[in-house]
């Protein structure tokens, strides 16, 4: 699946629910599928900076694409960086860098795009579009 | 007694809805609300004597000085300072302190010694680091106990001739602690040291009477007693504000300036340079003036009500452990739940309408001593009530069950 098509995905399931709990349960319950960054890996390097609750989040090179796995001490946290990874793990680093990332709006959640949500949700867009940069150039070189 | 349904009137924004709900309003610690009188004034001053302060003599100008000044006399009279020009118009604690650290510099030696307290507030640790790199002195840290009350008897075996300022937090704004100041003030000069007391979280609650605690300087910010933000106080001993050099240069802190020297003005004005926030000034005297209209003795009645209400109901859920738990306490409440990082509590209870503060709450060394991630943070003001409390236990067992 593209990403737009995993997003639209994403945006459908949300659609399900009406009201904010709903969607907060559903969001603590996709947390518990993450793909779990391993042990070794959660170093102060891959900590992403700017969030209330800790999250790690590790990027490696499979092939042609990029398979993302993090992790957060806050349940919360964890279900949205899940959601981020179902997005964008998986796939070629020029369509991660290209992606946008609106579906978040989509799916209710933009109010933890302003600055003052220390969840760091930018931070971690950020983070995985910085990865697919990095994989990117070297891939180039 | 008050009427809190009276008083609840005078805050306008009590009255409003946060996420479809009626607001409840537990981030005091963070910022008061304002009553209708401040914002009036505010809007008032600008309405109709606009101007600027200290220089014009058209008639405006001479309003807005008095109005100005007559707010310095207030806030003089409310802290009990001896004189008007020992109290300084700041933009808040953190640019009282600095001005105070930064004029330590010229004072301080290298292997001279800074003492802060392990329970202070990130701008009541930072420009004392500051001001030990630039000197070369060090900076000791008075430890806590479990109960986040700070340990006398360490406080005393670190004071030295070597220690040249104490500075330490009237109460607590992480965990609600009242720091017993004035028996610490009296230690300090004992060796010789002066003390500065950062009043941020106390103001709101009490009413300190600087000639009482023989404190060498008090600071505190108008935002969090009901006053405009970018309002403060800083409180220095007359000697003391005399010996330190101006924090800030610019007009209004002269006497005189040739480009060979410059001359500075007498106390207050050689540490207030440029413009002033003169509305910010004024509308803090009238924040002062409600607050004792309402009186402290209610409003400490009020709060401690409200903080052995909060108690003794959030305890009542498992696994919730209250931090600082001292027997002089501000009405603050300061909590975890076992297993569950307080972002997902206060996120969740924020949708219930319940604005608390998550966080390590600016006082990273605490969280560290504690060894936790933050705390959840209900700070409690007299326009709160016990039905408030009741509605933030309920949202807390909520999220609680959402999230185990």
């Amino acid at each position: 699946m593209t990403i737009k098509e995993i997003q639209d995905e994403i945006i459908d399931e949300f659609s399900m629910f009406d009201d904010w709990m709903q969607r907060y349960e559903y969001i603590i319950e996709l947390g518990k599928s993450l793909p779990l960054i391993k042990e070794e890996y959660k170093t102060d390097d891959n900590l992403i900076k700017g969030c209330q609750s800790k999250v790690w989040l590790q990027g490696e090179q499979n092939d042609d694409k990029i398979v993302f796995t993090a992790d957060s001490d806050a349940i919360l946290t964890k279900g949205i960086i899940a959601i981020l990874i179902r997005a964008f793990s998986n796939q070629k680093a020029s369509d991660i860098i290209n992606a946008d990332t609106e579906f978040i709006d989509e799916i209710g959640l933009k109010e933890h795009l302003s600055a003052t949500r220390a969840n760091g949700l930018v931070s971690m867009i950020k983070n995985i579009k910085m990865y697919a940069l990095a994989f990117d150039a070297k891939n180039k070189n | 007694m008050l009427d809190i349904q009276k008083i609840r009137a005078d805050f306008p924004i009590l009255s409003e809805k946060v996420n479809g709900k009626p607001l409840i309003y537990f981030d005091n610690g963070a910022t008061s609300q304002k009553p209708q009188v401040v914002i009036d004034a505010e809007a008032k001053y600008y309405q109709e004597i606009n101007a600027n302060i200290h220089r014009g003599v058209h008639t405006l100008s001479q309003l807005a000085t008095d109005a100005y000044e007559i707010s310095r006399v207030k806030l003089q009279h409310h802290i009990n300072a001896k004189f008007s020009h020992e109290v300084l118009f700041t933009s808040g604690t953190t640019h009282g302190i600095n001005l105070v650290a930064n004029g330590f510099a010229s004072i301080l030696k290298p292997g001279d010694e800074v003492l802060v307290s392990s329970l202070e507030h990130h701008s009541n640790i930072v420009p004392w680091q500051m001001l030990c790199e630039k000197t070369g002195a060090v900076l000791k840290v008075i430890p806590i106990n479990e109960e986040g009350e700070l340990i006398i008897s360490e406080y005393e075996s670190l004071l030295s001739e070597k220690t040249k300022i104490v500075t330490v937090n009237h109460i607590s704004n992480a965990l609600g602690v009242i720091n017993p100041v004035k028996e610490m003030i009296a230690k300090a000069h004992a060796v010789g040291a002066a003390v500065l007391i950062d009043g941020a979280q106390a103001v709101p609650h009490l009413k300190p009477d600087v000639q009482d605690l023989d404190c060498d300087f008090y600071a505190f910010s108008g935002h969090k007693m009901c006053g405009p933000t970018g309002t403060g106080i800083l409180y220095g001993k007359e000697a003391w504000l005399n010996k330190l050099p101006p924090y800030q240069g610019g007009g209004e802190m002269i006497k005189e300036v040739t480009f060979e020297k410059t001359t500075y003005a007498d106390l207050p004005h050689k540490f207030e340079a440029g413009t002033p926030n003169i509305a910010g000034g004024i509308v803090l005297g009238t924040a002062v003036d409600y607050l004792n209209e309402v009186g402290f003795g209610n409003i400490q009645l009020q709060e401690k009500k409200l903080l052995e209400h909060a108690t003794k109901r959030l305890l009542e859920i498992e696994g919730l452990r209250i931090y600082g738990n001292g027997k002089n306490k501000a009405s603050v409440v300061s909590f975890n739940i076992d297993g569950i990082h307080p972002y997902d509590i206060g996120s969740i209870i924020d949708k219930l309408g319940i604005a608390v503060r998550t966080g390590h709450h600016c006082a990273q060394p605490i969280m560290n001593f504690f060894c936790i991630p933050g705390t959840i943070r209900a700070s409690f003001s007299f326009y709160n009530t016990k039905e408030e409390i009741d509605e933030m236990v309920e949202a807390v067992k909520k999220a609680k069950t959402m999230l185990s």
